[in-house]
Order: C-alpha cells, then sequence, then structure tokens
C-alpha cells in the first residue's frame, strides 16, 4: 500500500472507522426522504415542469420563439451546449485523470462529480436536440444503414464529430460511475431492510460478493476504464471546441481553441463540483469527508485553468493583432468595445480576476468564498460561451448583415428546463444512492485517516452509536 | 362516307331476341318478373339476401369502408380529361401582356402554369421597358388577393347581381342626364386609348358626362409648363442614352419620378464601362440637387441635399449659370448656396446637346426654367424629344380641385370612380369623404371596398388587369395590349364593360378593343390582313411605331414671370430655421395603389432598408438638434393642423431642416395586410397656385417620448472600410488602369506574399459539362430591388411580417446591401460606423455566392447541402435537420432558416394562409417547411428545365436561354448568369475580360471560398480630389495616407 507522508494532514477526518463510513453514507439512502430533500426535490420538479412547458412550445411552434435571426444562428441554445458539457468534464476527470496521478483525495468526491457529469451531458445532449429545427429527424446525425442508400453522415461536419465524442463520453462515463457503484451497491443490498429495496440494489449490485477476485476485478477495470476515460477528458471538449475552430467565423476560426476549450471546461466542471459537495457535505454532514483539504485542493485546480482561460484569452487577442487579419482584429475588437462589452468583460471579471483570489490561502479555505467564487465561476464561463458564439457571428464579414441578438422568454425558459432537469436528477441521485465512494475512501482510511488521541472515545473515537442494521442473513 | 353495315347488339339478349328482352325493349329499367328477380338481383344491394351470403357481405362491407377510409376525398381537383388546347401539365405557357395602372407601365410576358399566372418576365420586344420592377412583379399577388370584391355591390355591404346594378344604374344616368345634372368619371392618368374610346362613347350617350384624370402623384405642371414653353402641352419623353452630362433636380427618375421603367435601362447604358481592349471606357455625368436622399441620388456622381425651399432656386442659379455662358437671358433669382452648382454648370456647357435636366416639381415655374435650361444647352431634339412625348401624368390638379368642389357644393349628379381612390391618396379627400355620400349617384370602378369605394351607393367590381383585355400607350405611338391570362375568379367586370352597358353599347370590350385597334392602330402601319396584326400584337405584347427623330423645339416661355414665381414660392415656403416638410413617394409602396400586398409591403426600401411603415425621416444633425434617436415616435403637424405620429429614422444625406414622410401608407380599407400600416400624410401636401405640391412648407416635429422599433433588413450602414467587399474606383483611374480599385488580398509565406486564393487546403471541384455563374455589375445596379421580389414570386419565398422583420428574419434570398460611406480613418472602427453627412453609397447584390469552397458543406452534419458537378451549392430541403450551423458559417450571410410554419399558419395571415392566395405559388419550387435552411438555388428549377428543353432538341443549351428570376428582371441587366464553361456566353466573356487584370472581384476572396460570382468594380465619375494624384497605375494617392 502506498504511504501518505505523515506531514498530508489527514483526508478522512473525525477518526471514523470502516462502519462509520458505511453508516454515515448509508443512512442517506435508507432512511426517510428529508424535509431539505423534499422542498428542494419539489423545487427542482416545479423548475423541471415549468421548463418543459417552454421547450414543449418551443417544439410545437418553432425555434422562432427563439431570438435567434438570419445572422445569429446560435445563442444560447449552443451556449448552454458547451457550458454543460464544459460542466460534465470535472467527473471523469476527478475519476480518471487523479486515478492515475494517484490522488487520493479523490475517492471521497468522486462519485458525486462522476453523477454530476452524466446529468451534465445529459443536460447538454437535450440542448443538441433542443437546437435542430426538426428534432425528430435527430438520428439522421448517426451513420445507421438507411432507405437512403449511399447517403450517410457527412463526416467533414464537427457536429458529426460531436455526436461521436459526446455519445462516447456519457458511454463510458456512466459504465465507469456504474462500476464504481457496484460495491457500494452490495453494502447497501447487505443492508436492507425490505424486500424491494435488496430486489433493487441487489440487481444493480450484479451479485457483487467482495472477494478478493472480485476485488482484483474492480480494480483493473477502474483503471482500464480510467485509461480509456482520460483521453476522452480531453477529446470531447477538443471536439466541442471544433464546431467553431473549423468553421471560417472570425473570432471562431482560432487553433488556440481545443486546449483553451478543455482547460475551460475543467475549470468550470470543478466550480461546479465545489457548488454541489459544499452543499451536500453540510446537508448530509459528509465534513468529515469532504474536508477543507479537498476544498482547498480543488481551489488550486480551478486557479491553475482559470488562468489558463485567461492567458488564452490575452494570446487571442495578440494573435488577432499580429496576424494582421482585418476581420479577426475587428472580431476582437469588438468583443471588448462593441455592442456586447458587457458580456466580454463579465467574462473577464469572472473568469480571470476571480480565480486569481484563491492565491490567498485563507479565501481558499473559506467555504464561503469557495461557494461565492465558484458561482462566479460557472457565470462566467456562460459568458465565455455567449461572448465566443454571439460577438463572433453578430458582426462577421459582410456589415450589412451586423445584427444583434436578444433572448426571449422561451430562450430563458428553455434553459431553466435543464437546471430543473439536473437539480431532479441529481436530488434522486443524492437520496437514492451514496454520495461517497465507501469502498474506495475505506481503501484510505487507514493512510489518510486523521488519527484521534487515544484518550478520546465514545462517538469522538468512532464507537458506533446504535447496533449496526445491516442485514444479518447476507452473512 | 362508306356505307356502314355493321350491327351492334345492346346485349346478348338483343342478339338472342329472346321474349322478355323484346317486352321491355322500350322502356329504360325493366321491370323484372319475380323469377328474374332472383337471378338479377345482386348480394351487394343488401335485399334478399342469402343467410348463407351474410359472411360475405360483411366481408365486402368492412372492406369497402376501411378502403374509403383510406383514402381522403379529392374534392375539387379537375382532371384534364379534356385537355384545354395548348395546356400542358406542367409546362409554362407565356402570353404577352401589359401592367398598365396610371402612369406606371411595363410591357410584361406572364408565365402561367395549369391556367394561373405564376411570375412575370419583362418582355424583350418591348423598346419602352426592358425590367419588371418590385411593384409590377407584386401586382400579380395582387390577383389572388383573396379580399377583392366577389361581386358587386350595393352599398358596403349588400351583394346584388350585375343585371340589378345595370338597371338600376342605367335609369339614374338617363335621370341625371335627362334633367342636364353633371355626370364625372374620376380616373387616375389613363394611358389606354380603347379605354379613353369607351368613355367618349359614354359621354356621347350622357353628354353632361365629363371625365377627370389626377394623379396622387402629379406633375401636372410639366404639362402646363411645356404648353408655355412650346405651345405644347404634352409630356416630354427623354433619351438619356444621348447624355454625357445629367442633372437631376428633386426628380428621382431611377426610383418613383414618372416611371423609372423607362429611365433605368437607358441611364445604365452610359454607365457601363468594359475593360476589353477597345471597351467603353467613358460614362455619363449625373448631378443630383435633392431634399430627400433619393435612389436617384444615391446613383450620382455628384449630389448635393438642398431644403425643399430652396430646389427652385437651384433651378435658376444654374440657368443663370449657364445662360451667362451660352448668351441666354440671364434673370434675377436670390442666391443659393449648394455645392457643385458650378461644377455641374461647367460640365452642362461642356456637353451641349448631349445634356439633359430633369426636374421633378410640380411647379409650371420650375418646369419653365427647366425647360429654358433644356433649350439653351440643345436638349430638344437629342436628350428630350417633345414629338413622341409620353402619356404619363396626364392628371390635371386644377380639374381635380374643381371637381371636388363641384362635389362639395352637391352640384354633381353622378359620380363614376373609375378606378380611383381620392378619399385616400388626394390631399382633399377629407372633404370628399364627406361630401361623397350626399352625390345622388355615385359609383366605384374597384377592386375592393376601400376608402372612396366603400362609400359610393355601388361598387362595381373590376378584375385584376391579369384576367383583363385592355391596351397602354405609354408613349406617342407606342401600343401594348393587355391580355387575360386567367379567367375572371370572381364574380367581376371590367369597367370599360360596365360603361359600355350603362351606355347601352354591346358589352363586349374584347370586340370593342379589337374593333378600335382594326380602326386606329391598325392604320398606322400594320402588315397583312387585321387578323394577322391582331396575332402578332398579341403574341408580341407590343406594336411600336417606326421610331421618329426627336424634333427640336423653340422655347418661347417667360423665364422672368417664372423666376419671380420660383422666388416667390421659395420665400413663403418658410423660414430658414424651421423644419421642412418633404412628403415623397417610396419605391415599392408608390402612391398605395397596392398596399395590400405582403411582398410590397416587405419589400425593403432600397434606401432606408425599412419595410412595413412609413416613418419620419431626419437627417442625423435634425435630429439630434430636435432631441430624437432612431426609432422614437415623433409627431409631425402641418400648419393646418393635421398630426401624424410615426417612428422616426436617422437618413444620412437628408437636407438639414427637413423631415421627409412617405406616401403610400395609412390605408384604413386596403386589406389585412395594408391596415394600418403606417400613416397617410397625403392631407398634409398643399397645392400651390392650384398645383399639387408635397412640399408644404414648416411642420412641428415634436418628440412624443413613444418608441417604435423600425422593421428594417439591414441596419449597419457602412461597410467599415472592408475592401475586399466593396471595391470601388474613380473613373479617370479606371482609364489608366482597369484594375484600378481592385483590392487583392495577399498572405505572407516563407515563400514571400501569394495572393490569397493560391493557397489551398482543398482539392476543388470540376465541372467538366456546364459551370453556372453570374457577373454582378456594381456599377450598373441602381439598387431599385426588382430582383428582390422577381425571385421571392419565383422561389416561393415567404412574407413573414413586420414582427419578424424587426427580429432580423426576413426570407429573402437576395438583398441589395446598401453602404453609405464614412469620413472617419481607418481604425477608427466606432468613427467608421456612422455615415458620412453627404455620403456616396453603394448597392451591392448579395446572394448564395455558390462558392466552390463553400463553407456551409463541409459542416453540415447530414449531407443537406452539398456541391454538384455545375458549380451548384445545393440545398435539400428535406434532408435538412435545422442545426443552422451552414447559415453561421456562410460569410455571405445569405442562408434563411424556416423559423416558423410559414403557410396554413394563422399568425402568418398572408398569400400562404387561404387557398386562393396559394395558386401564385410556383410548382416547379418547393414550399419549405418549418424548421429547415433555404437559400437561393440560382433558380435551379429553371436550369434543369433549360437543360431538358436543350436535350429534347439535341443541341447544348444556348446563352440567354437559362436566366435565374433576379437576372432575367434586371432593367439594367448589371446581373447576367449564364454557363461559364460555354465560350459563347456573355458571363463567360465578362468573367474572361474583367477577372484577369479588370473589374472583377469575388467578395472577401482571402477566405478562399471561390464563388461563382463576380462583382465589377463600382465606378464613379467623380474627378479626383484636389489633394490626390493618380499614378500610374491609376492608384489614387492622397498626401495623408493611412499607415495600416
Amino acid at each position: 500500500m502506498h504511504v501518505t507522508s505523515p506531514v498530508r494532514p489527514p483526508l478522512v477526518t473525525g477518526g471514523k472507522t470502516y462502519a462509520d463510513v458505511t453508516e454515515d453514507v448509508c443512512r442517506h439512502v435508507e432512511g426517510k426522504p428529508t424535509k431539505e430533500w423534499k422542498i428542494a426535490f419539489i423545487a427542482a420538479l416545479v423548475v423541471l415542469i415549468y421548463g418543459t412547458a417552454c421547450l414543449f412550445w418551443t417544439w410545437w411552434e418553432g425555434l422562432g420563439v427563439w431570438g435567434l435571426n438570419k445572422t445569429v444562428g446560435w445563442a444560447w441554445d449552443i451556449t448552454n451546449f458547451v457550458w454543460w458539457v464544459g460542466i460534465g468534464h470535472a467527473g471523469t476527470l476527478i475519476s480518471a485523470i487523479l486515478l492515475l496521478f494517484r490522488q487520493k483525495w479523490r475517492t471521497s468526491i468522486n462519485r458525486a462529480a462522476e453523477a454530476m457529469t452524466i446529468f451534465a451531458v445529459i443536460c447538454a445532449a437535450s440542448f443538441i436536440l433542443m437546437h435542430m429545427g426538426r428534432p425528430w429527424l435527430a438520428y439522421w446525425a448517426l451513420p445507421l444503414p438507411n432507405t437512403f442508400g449511399s447517403l450517410w453522415v457527412n463526416f467533414n461536419s464537427p457536429l458529426v464529430w460531436d455526436v461521436f465524442a459526446i455519445s462516447t463520453y456519457f458511454s463510458v462515463s456512466l459504465v465507469f460511475w456504474y462500476i464504481g457503484l457496484i460495491p457500494d451497491l452490495a453494502t447497501i443490498r447487505d443492508r436492507a431492510q425490505n424486500k424491494v429495496s435488496r430486489f433493487i440494489y441487489g440487481t444493480f449490485a450484479m451479485g457483487w460478493n467482495g472477494s478478493a477476485k472480485t476485488w482484483s476485478r474492480y480494480e483493473y477495470i477502474s483503471l482500464i476504464l480510467a485509461g480509456l476515460s482520460t483521453p476522452l477528458v480531453l477529446s470531447v471538449h477538443t471536439i466541442v471546441s471544433m464546431d467553431f475552430a473549423t468553421s471560417v467565423i472570425p473570432g471562431w476560426h482560432t487553433t488556440i481553441f481545443p486546449p483553451y476549450f478543455v482547460a475551460g471546461a475543467i475549470f468550470s466542471g470543478f466550480a461546479m463540483v465545489q457548488n454541489l459537495m459544499l452543499i451536500t457535505r453540510v446537508v448530509y454532514r459528509l465534513e468529515d469527508y469532504i474536508t477543507i483539504e479537498h476544498i482547498e485542493s480543488m481551489n488550486k485546480i480551478i486557479t491553475l485553468t482559470g488562468s489558463i482561460v485567461g492567458i488564452a484569452y490575452l494570446t487571442e487577442f495578440f494573435i488577432a493583432w499580429y496576424s494582421g487579419v482585418e476581420y479577426e482584429s475587428y472580431a476582437f475588437i469588438n468583443r471588448a468595445t462593441g455592442p456586447y462589452w458587457w458580456a466580454y468583460w463579465a467574462m473577464m471579471t469572472c473568469n480571470v480576476i476571480s480565480p486569481q483570489l484563491f492565491w490567498s490561502r485563507s479565501l481558499r479555505r473559506s467555504v464561503t468564498w469557495t461557494f461565492f467564487i465558484s458561482v462566479i465561476v460557472n457565470i462566467g464561463m456562460w459568458f465565455e460561451r455567449f461572448v465566443i458564439i454571439v460577438t463572433s457571428l453578430h458582426r462577421d464579414y459582410l456589415p450589412s448583415s451586423w445584427a444583434m441578438f436578444s433572448p426571449t422568454f422561451y430562450d430563458i425558459g428553455d434553459y431553466i428546463f435543464s437546471f430543473g432537469l439536473f437539480g431532479t436528477l441529481f436530488l434522486l441521485f443524492s437520496k437514492y444512492l451514496p454520495v461517497v465512494n465507501m469502498a474506495e475512501v475505506k481503501a484510505i482510511i487507514r493512510s489518510s485517516s486523521e488519527r484521534l488521541p487515544k484518550n478520546i472515545s465514545g462517538v469522538a473515537k468512532g464507537a458506533r452509536v446504535a447496533n449496526p442494521s445491516f442485514n444479518k442473513d447476507a452473512e | 362516307m362508306e356505307n356502314n353495315k355493321k350491327r351492334y347488339w345492346r346485349g346478348l339478349e338483343e342478339l338472342r331476341n329472346d321474349e322478355s328482352f323484346v317486352k321491355h325493349a322500350e322502356s329504360e329499367f325493366a321491370e323484372l318478373t319475380p323469377g328474374e328477380e332472383k337471378e338479377y338481383q345482386s348480394i351487394v344491394d343488401g335485399t334478399n339476401t342469402h343467410r348463407r351470403d351474410f359472411l360475405k357481405v360483411l366481408g365486402f362491407g368492412m372492406a369497402a369502408v376501411s378502403l374509403a377510409a383510406c383514402d381522403a376525398p379529392v374534392t375539387k381537383a379537375v382532371p384534364y380529361l379534356n385537355k384545354p388546347e395548348g395546356e400542358f401539365p406542367t409546362l409554362d405557357n407565356w402570353y404577352a401582356s401589359t401592367y398598365s395602372e396610371g402612369s406606371d407601365y411595363s410591357s410584361i410576358l406572364v408565365k402561367t402554369r395549369e391556367g394561373r399566372p405564376v411570375k412575370l418576365e419583362p418582355n424583350t420586344m418591348s423598346s419602352i421597358t426592358h425590367g419588371v420592377s418590385a411593384r409590377v412583379q407584386s401586382s400579380l399577388l395582387s390577383l389572388y388577393d383573396i379580399e377583392k370584391l366577389k361581386g358587386p355591390q350595393k352599398g358596403e355591404d349588400t351583394k346584388v347581381s350585375w343585371d340589378m346594378v345595370d338597371r338600376e344604374i342605367t335609369t339614374q344616368l338617363a335621370q341625371i342626364a335627362g334633367r342636364n345634372g353633371a355626370i364625372r368619371i374620376v380616373s387616375h392618368t389613363v394611358m389606354s386609348p380603347s379605354t379613353k374610346a369607351v368613355i367618349a362613347d359614354f359621354i356621347a350617350k350622357y353628354p353632361s358626362t365629363t371625365h377627370i384624370m389626377y394623379d396622387a402623384n402629379s406633375l401636372s405642371a410639366i404639362r402646363r409648363a411645356n404648353e408655355e414653353s412650346f405651345g405644347q402641352p404634352v409630356f416630354p419623353s427623354y433619351d438619356l442614352t444621348k447624355a454625357k452630362v445629367i442633372v437631376g433636380v428633386e426628380a428621382d427618375f431611377l426610383g418613383t419620378w414618372v416611371n423609372p421603367g423607362f429611365f433605368d435601362t437607358q441611364y445604365a447604358a452610359t454607365r457601363k464601362v468594359s475593360s476589353a481592349p477597345n471597351g467603353k471606357k467613358d460614362m455619363s455625368r449625373h448631378y443630383q440637387f435633392e431634399s430627400d436622399f433619393s435612389l436617384t441620388g444615391a446613383n450620382a456622381d455628384y449630389r448635393a441635399a438642398v431644403k425643399p425651399s430652396q430646389i427652385g432656386l437651384v433651378l435658376t442659379a444654374l440657368y443663370n449659370r449657364v445662360a451667362t455662358k451660352l448668351g441666354g437671358k440671364t434673370i434675377t433669382a436670390p442666391a443659393v448656396e449648394v455645392p457643385y452648382l458650378d461644377k455641374a454648370a461647367a460640365d452642362l456647357i461642356a456637353a451641349q446637346g448631349q445634356a439633359v435636366v430633369m426636374c421633378g416639381l410640380n411647379d409650371p415655374a420650375a418646369q419653365v426654367v427647366t425647360n429654358a435650361l433644356n433649350s439653351l444647352l440643345g436638349s430638344y431634339g437629342s436628350t428630350i424629344d417633345l414629338s413622341a412625348p409620353l402619356n404619363v401624368h396626364q392628371g390635371n390638379d386644377l380639374a381635380m380641385n374643381a371637381f371636388i368642389d363641384e362635389v362639395k357644393g352637391g352640384r354633381a349628379g353622378a359620380v363614376i370612380l373609375y378606378g380611383a381612390n381620392p378619399v385616400y391618396d388626394h390631399p382633399r379627400g377629407a372633404e370628399l369623404a364627406e361630401a361623397l355620400p350626399k352625390v345622388p349617384l355615385s359609383i366605384a370602378i374597384s377592386d375592393r371596398a376601400d376608402e372612396t369605394a366603400g362609400l359610393t351607393k355601388y361598387i362595381c367590381p373590376a378584375p385584376h388587369y391579369l384576367e383583363s383585355w385592355g391596351d397602354s400607350e405609354p408613349r406617342v405611338g407606342y401600343y401594348s395590349l393587355v391580355q387575360p391570362t386567367i379567367s375572371r375568379i370572381f364574380n367581376t367586370r371590367q369597367g370599360q364593360e360596365s360603361l359600355l352597358t350603362w351606355a347601352g353599347l354591346p358589352a363586349n370590350y374584347h370586340e370593342y378593343l379589337r374593333s378600335y385597334w382594326r380602326r386606329n392602330i391598325f392604320t398606322q402601319g400594320g402588315a397583312g390582313d387585321f387578323d394577322q396584326f391582331w396575332m402578332k400584337a398579341l403574341h408580341d405584347g407590343v406594336f411600336e411605331r417606326k421610331a421618329t427623330t426627336a424634333a427640336t423645339a423653340s422655347f418661347a416661355g417667360n423665364v422672368d414671370a417664372a423666376a419671380s414665381s420660383i422666388a416667390r414660392t421659395s420665400a413663403a415656403a418658410g423660414s430658414a430655421s424651421g423644419i421642412e416638410l418633404i412628403i415623397y413617394e417610396k419605391v415599392g409602396m408608390g402612391t398605395g395603389r397596392w398596399a395590400n400586398s405582403p411582398w410590397l409591403q416587405e419589400f425593403p426600401d432600397p434606401m432606408t432598408k425599412a419595410t412595413w411603415d412609413n416613418y419620419a425621416k431626419l437627417s442625423k444633425k435634425t435630429a439630434e438638434e430636435l432631441g430624437i434617436k432612431q426609432g422614437d415616435l415623433v409627431r409631425v403637424e402641418s400648419k393646418g393642423g393635421y398630426a401624424v405620429e410615426l417612428p422616426a429614422l436617422i437618413q444620412p444625406g437628408l437636407a438639414n431642416g427637413t423631415v421627409a414622410v412617405a406616401i403610400g401608407y395609412g390605408r384604413a380599407k386596403a386589406g389585412k395586410a395594408g391596415n394600418g400600416v403606417g400613416v397617410n400624410v397625403y392631407p398634409m401636401a398643399t397645392f400651390v397656385g392650384g398645383f399639387l405640391s408635397f412640399y408644404p412648407g414648416n411642420v412641428n416635429v415634436t418628440n412624443t417620448g413613444g418608441y417604435r422599433e423600425l422593421a428594417q433588413t439591414q441596419t449597419h450602414e457602412t461597410v467599415m472600410s472592408r475592401e475586399s467587399v466593396i471595391q470601388e474606383t474613380i473613373l479617370s483611374a479606371y482609364q489608366k488602369n482597369n484594375a484600378a480599385g481592385r483590392f487583392i488580398p495577399e498572405v505572407e509565406t516563407s515563400e514571400g506574399p501569394v495572393v490569397a486564393p493560391d493557397l489551398s487546403l482543398w482539392n476543388g471541384h470540376k465541372y467538366p459539362n456546364h459551370s453556372w455563374g453570374m457577373v454582378i455589375d456594381l456599377n450598373s445596379c441602381t439598387g431599385c430591388g426588382s430582383c428582390v421580389i422577381s425571385c421571392q414570386a419565383e422561389n416561393n419565398v415567404p412574407v413573414v411580417g413586420r414582427q419578424e422583420v424587426t427580429r432580423r428574419r426576413e426570407m429573402h434570398w437576395i438583398r441589395i446591401d446598401r453602404y453609405y460611406s464614412s469620413d472617419a480613418e481607418e481604425g477608427d472602427f466606432q468613427g467608421q460606423e456612422i455615415a458620412s453627412e453627404n455620403p456616396a453609397v453603394v448597392f451591392q447584390p448579395m446572394l448564395c455566392q455558390h462558392c466552390s469552397n463553400a463553407p456551409c458543406e463541409t459542416v453540415c452534419p447530414v449531407a443537406a447541402t452539398t456541391h454538384s458537378h455545375e458549380g451548384l451549392n445545393q440545398m435539400t430541403y428535406n434532408r435538412c435537420v435545422g442545426t443552422r450551423y451552414c447559415a453561421n458559417n456562410c460569410p455571405y450571410k445569405v442562408r434563411r432558416f424556416n423559423w416558423f410554419k410559414y403557410f396554413d399558419n394563422d399568425n402568418f395571415d398572408y398569400h400562404f394562409n387561404n387557398d386562393l392566395g396559394k395558386m401564385v405559388i410556383n410548382p416547379e419550387v418547393t414550399v419549405r417547411s418549418r424548421g429547415v435552411i433555404e437559400k437561393c438555388s440560382f433558380c435551379v428549377q429553371r436550369i434543369q428545365e433549360g437543360k431538358l428543353t436543350a436535350k429534347k432538341e439535341r443541341r447544348r443549351p444556348i446563352d440567354g436561354e437559362i436566366v435565374t428570376a433576379c437576372a432575367q428582371s434586371c432593367p439594367t441587366s448589371a446581373i447576367v448568369f449564364g454557363d461559364l464553361n460555354d465560350p459563347t456566353s456573355l458571363v463567360h466573356q465578362l468573367t474572361l475580360v474583367e477577372r484577369k487584370g479588370g473589374r472583377g472581384f469575388q467578395v472577401i476572396e482571402e477566405i478562399n471560398t471561390r464563388p461563382q460570382i463576380t462583382y465589377l468594380v463600382k465606378v464613379k465619375n467623380v474627378d479626383p480630389d484636389a489633394s490626390a494624384t493618380l499614378d500610374e497605375e491609376g492608384e489614387i494617392k492622397t498626401p495623408h495616407t493611412v499607415d495600416t
């Protein structure tokens, strides 16, 4: 086993034992929904219903209910799409890349982060469908054998690459997440008090029996999936960025986009993980598992990626000037000083300036500041996509077609839909599935748990409060 | 006939001749005996069904019911069992006809499909008009206007029969005529000689009748002035092709004045230049002095903005300058500070005999001075012809005013409004509206219960001209015929037939027309017998007498009196500090006659690019002084107290201290599309010396604090110094170097600079057979927009309405980009967004460029837009899933998305939402569904048809055989379409001459899209700046060049 250097702060505090881990995490799955959860769930459901009504009307009437026009053919739809895909980056990055780098602190957060990834990708995919003029023909973007003879998809089109990239990413993330869930599902199965949950969790646990062989397979498959996912983390947003980079529109046609988009995606993904985890750890009292150390580590990544994004912004400007291309120069001058200057400066403030605050140790270890800046970062990253998409399109080559975009009720409503969807899914997840990966946390308890002084006993030492309530039949 | 002895039997029974048959042979329905009955009755009848047949019947019944349910009944399709002669389903039939409405005239070819007109094209046999303007093309849609009256009416609501109408009208007319009561026929200008004959016959029957003509956009002063100057009360015809210098004074002859169709082709001929070795390298020079910024002003080489009160003085000043040099009699007139006067005078003098001054003022004094000026310049007999004058603008303002007084005084016994709507389009309409119901007999011959017809006792609906017979004589000796191209859709009757009926004459106008032509026109040199002549005239659409040479005329008018009259008018028109009102006519809407045409309402004004509205145009300076911004609702109040509220539009180049508002809007009873669009400003026009004046002097302009967003299709006014978009030069530079003004983008490589398109990632396409391409000459495009509506008609482009245009979602496949010049220096982007105070203007028709490296094609995920091996960028609507990536990636922004379903949708209640309106749909072109992208196809249906025709005849398509709708309608041939692979084609030759070292350029060449469309550099005939010099290359060198 790996030995954590003693100078490092413990990853799990409160002197948790294996049983504590099980108890702390399963408590929420097994107990009745709390009042807070119910309120939150109803709120999310209401938002989802409202958004679904908006979405229904969008599809019933046509995309004209949005504020798009002949010049600006994409605006909030693709902004939201890229934003959600970006958010969906953190989960896999945490579980795959950090696994490969043997970052143990990922164990407490990877489950929720992966769930977030999956739900974010679902939200992103909903915008792919939504933005189509004829969404009922969306399957035409798949290379399916068809009655049209040789008519297939256009492999030149970045949108087709997108279809592959997103669907691959979604399936691999889903599998990765699910595989990770299996030992925990088995734990819940074993503790289940009634037949229904025993059956359901048992089914999904796929006969996990905790033998050394299953553990070994589990480790292997995790490694393999981590290996598979790692390039995906980079490729998805690279390909999403190519939706823009391969075009001829000044402000889109930029080779810097792939790395810049990936950094931005991780940036926003981590910010979103922070937001979700900070709430979850308080509501579910998981402060011992998701500690200030975790928060600080993630804030460091936010600062790093935020700085990469900032440099990318400056590089774009430099290249626009250095290239001498009239249209590109104008596109960037227009971003900063044109009619959408406010969006540009909102982006710059949120994405470039705000993460730099984390150079201060006290700020990056402050829960309030972290939450606040994470929200700001997500707003900023939304604006980044808006700036790239709308301000590039609205004034491109021929000044005669220059136009403005302003969102309508339905642009907003359909965005709200994705929040409703995300919230509903995440709340369902947090109630019915373990939000922390028990099995992996247990694996680091020995090496990285906080050792409490010997004179502390009872609950503080981790003594069990009540009799364990797991299912004795399972033994 | 050979003897036919064959025998036929009705059946075997007859042959057998058995007893029972013989018995019943005579009766049609044989009564059968009970025994036979059983044998003959079928189980299907349901009578006498056997128990064992029950399942059979049940089964048959079920099958029959389900079969019947499968097929929705086709209710109104009439199969071509009896095919009409000459009608072939899916093939076009073409008929020559004429659009003649007031002074508007166009000789046209009507394309019909399965008996319905679907497109209007110019008649190339005519020497008068050569294109089809937006307004003429739109008249097609009015044929299918569902809101027209469907039969005669008594009052606004009671539907009656023609017999009853005729009986009642004839009785009353006889009574009125019997007591010598005044009968008045009121119409706009009538250019139809046979209609005039009908009216004359009517007058012969009822001698107390007078025919009064008036024009909403009156120019009756011209006839008056010519009577005074030359003793001939005529409207001269012009020949601009002979002009070297053209001076327009408030005459928008390319946009609205008289009939632009008469002038634009001639004008463009003087403006075309060629880079061929011995090509034409000179142009006319055009000066325009005007108050409003008109389309003509936009095309001028030198334009000066003058307040309306000063316009007359421009003429006197110009006259004096010319007269001093040419030994004419000078006149005394107040001096006027207007640029370019000296220059214009000098150029006019230099071009004596090849110059023309055109004045658009409806003021006899101004017209007399214009005549004097033209006389001095020797224009009569050269550029102006009084001997074969135009028949336009016969309206007489004085007579019309007298008529209104008469109606008000209760002295009119009967009023027949023949296609005229004076309650709406006459400044004294309100007075007439009050008095008209009191007239004992009032009849409207109108297609709808409009503002005037709604007040009359009888409305006798007249059919659309495409359903009618008729003729027209736009210029003396130039006749043309109107022939019906569809049977009458509603229970209507031509006005001529109504008049003939009431006059007690045979009401067959077709026969009347024939006999009129036999007696009056055939005799003017028709060949063969009359039937042959008639058939030929019908086929050709026109009959033109041999052209006469223009006669000179000696001026005998009184210039001094005219000059003092001008000075008086100018002084009376207003103080220098006030805001003067300019009432003008829009290129599309005109006088408002076709206000219910959604095509016309959505036609972007060539200058303002605004649709669906009229507005108060203000110059930037004036607007700032008044604290008004674009879109602010302003109140314009005339001295008479008539006030309108309408949005403000900042118009660069408009004379400072003026506000301009268009007529043609504010219709109350035009129909769904036209009602309540804009405001009516006819009541603000005044009469000066009895002549209608659209310059009523000072008005009050106040900001109401309200806001109304203008529906403009272009909101950015300048080209931001983008040289690869618009390339222009001046004539002297072009004469030195064919490639003057060309901008050739270069890219730096390790081997040094390379011309941008020489670097490519793409392999390119091969066009082994045809390569369809286009050349658009920016120099001869006047920006009139004929192509826009022509394309709309050809390609079933939907109308989206005002709200959607404000959202920048108009669907036009071709648009005319209009760019104003800016004074700001390069690099000052904020400054460059603002147009100059009196900007130069460039028009650029923009449509799908059919790029050979098309950015749209690579990005479509489903390959809905692909490249043909004939150079076309094709759009497959039914494959499109609507990601709009292609539209985003189009550098020319010519792709259009169907945001909504535009047909059968009550939110878009235009012609696509009713069965009659849908008859205008071109069956060759798909009506696009919601959610798909569409764009210019280079009229691929026409290409296909042309290729098939050629193939059937085993030959190659001939150049000119396949033409896109835009190119066909263009009056100036600025758009040339054809096969670039065909060495004999014009488009090939132009490309060959102009692409290499000539004027040809492709828009934004540096992104290497390789369009199939070549634009030709715009050349202005202006002198280089005093400070600038031309180098040997023809490049303009100014002392302070901007560092790039």
